[in-house]
């Protein structure tokens, strides 16, 4: 840790700023989908219906925080821990702009990559603590998907590492100073969204939590402040795997200075958030077994292909 | 995976089209005359109510939400004692409007009704009657019936033959 005496205040600017997108993007949720389905999203709860996540926050503390008799309590209470903790450790390796980044980890992506994995233990334990079947199931396949999507997931940055010659995230976006990776890496691009996609199960990918098919999948016997952690970290998520294509394929922080680097920062993220919401407000959903076949036969022989190009090019090319 | 895009740029062209949503209590939807809504006990042209305590608006209702006792007044025109409609049983379905014979009951197209009592759901025929004629204008049920009332004797009404007196048609 370097004597950067601003280092305290960038810890709690990245966790506060964090968390209030988190609760903003259930305002921008609602009415993102509400516009692409040609109608209004909330708009009453205070001026623009801004104040739409306060009334839900204090609607969830309000809930009856129920543990049924019948499900493991230890477990029960700390699987929706673990999903906001993972998420939010990942974010300390992100490097918002020039000098502003909590960790830099010469692991960065390293560490990015085993939070994520992390992440699965959260559905499986949530499900499998509820004694419920359905929750079983949903945490069943939850479990499944994750591990197939986490596989490519970081064999699809392997390109990126190899460009950047590094695994430090920083690293990486200083190496796009004259491109950005999206161009040469555009199949590790498309690899990773689909894997970051499936991580933070959203639609399409949202096997574990099936809305009207599983009753809610793994999350069906949480009720009030757990259920508000497991719903608040899957927002995280997306702003995570969002952030993260940034970082690693668009550059980051790197734009045109008349913007501070922050600025573009958030830019390029928040149309990646768009794009998340426009596709849960587009795409059904796939059956199970097309999802796992779908991963296990198109995306890792794409990524592995991709290492390989990129590899040999490198090499060519004296990197 | 063309499909995938092709609905994703389908789905965000939709941002920039017209919203359905009504803003409700800002805007209202305009509902047509016809629609069952309110129910509501008019008067005829003259002034007099409409309704004659003939039951059969109760009689017709499929949940029993009416109630109602007829009396008669000092001129022998029947009216109801007291008239009760339950709006937390009706359904609007409109069949005691069918029912009534002298177009007394009718249903309007207001629908703003909420109460937070349910108490103050059962409407008195002081909350029902209203000082008009509602959605049909110019009918008088004692113009057209053979009734006799205070003020028309029998073969006074419209279209109606004077009362032929037997005892002078003998050959």
């Amino acid at each position: 840790m370097e004597a950067n005496v601003y280092w305290i205040w960038i810890v709690l600017g990245v966790l506060v700023v964090v968390l209030s997108l988190a609760a903003g993007l259930i305002w921008y949720e609602r009415r993102l989908l509400g516009w692409v389905q040609d109608r209004q999203g909330p708009n009453r709860v205070g001026p623009l219906g801004l104040m739409q996540p306060l009334a839900d926050v204090i609607k969830i503390f309000f809930k009856e925080d129920w543990i049924p008799p019948f499900a493991s309590r230890v477990i029960f209470i700390v699987a929706p821990m673990i999903t906001v903790f993972t998420i939010l450790m990942s974010f300390s390796v992100i490097p918002f702009g020039s000098s502003i980044i909590v960790a830099d980890l010469n692991i960065g992506l390293l560490f990015f990559l085993a939070m994520s994995s992390l992440g699965a233990y959260s559905i499986v334990l949530a499900g499998w603590s509820s004694n419920n079947k359905y929750s079983l199931l949903g945490a069943m396949r939850g479990a499944s998907q994750m591990i197939t999507y986490e596989v490519f997931m970081g064999l699809s940055l392997m390109g990126v590492v190899m460009l950047a010659n590094s695994f430090n995230l920083r690293e990486i976006v200083e190496a796009q100073r004259g491109l950005w990776n999206v161009i040469p890496q555009f199949a590790g691009f498309v690899v990773f969204f689909i894997a970051g996609l499936a991580e933070t199960h959203r639609l399409p990918f949202d096997i574990p939590e099936s809305e009207a098919e599983l009753v809610a999948g793994y999350h069906s016997e949480y009720s009030g402040m757990k259920f508000g952690m497991f719903f608040v970290g899957e927002y995280l998520g997306i702003i995570l795997i969002s952030s993260m294509i940034t970082t690693l394929f668009f550059g980051g922080w790197l734009g045109p200075s008349f913007l501070p680097g922050v600025v573009w920062f958030f830019i390029k993220t928040f149309v990646f958030i768009s794009i998340f919401i426009l596709l849960r407000g587009s795409q059904p959903r796939p059956r199970y077994d097309q999802l796992l076949g779908y991963g296990w036969k198109v995306l890792l022989p794409i990524a592995l292909v991709n290492i390989l190009i990129t590899g040999a090019i490198v090499l060519m090319i004296g990197n | 995976m063309i499909s995938v895009l092709k609905s994703l740029w389908i789905v965000f062209t939709h941002l920039f089209r017209k919203k359905v949503t009504v803003q409700y209590p800002d805007e209202k939807i305009t509902l047509p005359p016809r629609y069952r809504g309110r129910i509501v006990l008019s008067r005829d042209p003259d002034g007099g109510e409409r309704c004659v305590a003939c039951y059969l608006c109760a009689a017709a209702c499929p949940v029993d939400c009416i109630s109602l006792q007829a009396t008669e007044d000092e001129t022998g025109r029947r009216y109801p004692e007291f008239f009760r409609i339950n709006f937390s049983r009706c359904i609007f379905c409109g069949l005691c409007e069918d029912a009534c014979p002298t177009y007394a009951i009718q249903l309007t197209p207001d629908v703003e009704m909420s109460e937070y009592n349910r108490n103050n759901m059962v409407y008195e025929k002081e909350d029902l009657l209203i000082s008009g004629q509602g959605k049909y204008h110019g009918y008088n049920y004692y113009n057209v019936s053979g009734m006799a009332i205070g003020g028309k004797g029998k073969g006074e009404a419209l279209n109606e033959d004077k009362p032929i007196d037997f005892k002078t048609l003998l050959p």
